[in-house]
């Protein structure tokens, strides 16, 4: 499934890019699973992404938790 | 009810003045967020932030006699001194409209997705959430339950 993922603010700043989209790989299942996947191209992406970095996500304009959110079953 | 998010600056007493014409308004409690001390760039998520502040209204508006509302955010360039942010409530009695102003307030700090970045003279920097505004929306914690 495909996935329209958009950045704002300082990740867009951060990252150069204000979104794109992105095939989910297998496994790839959650907020939280989807941003270490991310954040595993290195760089800017694991500078801004990683684990410890305070960023909120929303799934389809609602708030997502971490874990709680699998996109590919909205 | 009005939700509006944009560029330009608006005028309270032109805003609140429709809120006279409905029968039965008693009382209406407004707040006016200003820019303190640095120029700053508001950004936001078109459709989703007036979805988000639409939601605070609604749960505003299930706790107390709401009978009118209007909630102005302003995004782009601000300086100092510039109106940023509007709440306006009508309500029959005072305690209803300052209770629901100040909650509807409290929530746009901490639920409505807008990104705040500060121009200082040593150089500009994104504005992390701050725990003190999570404080003053979780004092009116726990939600009520919505029915469905």
């Amino acid at each position: 499934m495909k996935v329209k993922v958009l950045f704002f603010a300082p990740l867009r700043e951060q990252l150069g890019t204000a979104g794109e989209e992105i095939e989910l790989p297998a496994g790839v299942g959650t907020v939280a699973a989807l941003r270490g996947h991310l954040a595993r191209r290195g760089g800017a992406w694991e500078g801004a992404l990683a684990e410890k970095k305070n960023a909120r996500a929303a799934v389809n304009q609602d708030m997502a938790k971490p874990g709680a959110l699998d996109p590919r079953r909205r | 009810m009005k939700i509006s998010v944009q560029r330009e600056d608006f005028d309270l007493s032109l805003e609140t003045k429709i809120f006279r014409e409905s029968e039965g308004v008693g009382a209406v409690a407004s707040f006016v967020g200003i820019v303190r001390d640095v120029r700053m760039t508001l950004e936001h998520y078109s459709g989703m932030t007036e979805n988000s502040i639409k939601k605070i209204v609604e749960e505003a508006r299930s706790r107390w006699k709401v009978m009118d509302c209007t909630v102005i955010h302003r995004y782009g360039e601000l300086a100092p001194h510039d109106q940023i942010v509007l709440v306006a409530v009508a309500s029959a009695h005072r305690g209803d409209a300052f209770a629901a102003c100040e909650f509807i307030m409290d929530y746009l700090k901490t639920q409505a997705p807008f990104w705040k970045k500060e121009h200082r003279p040593e150089g500009a920097a994104w504005v992390e959430a701050r725990a003190s505004d999570d404080d003053a929306a979780g004092r009116w914690e726990p939600p009520a339950r919505k029915a469905s």
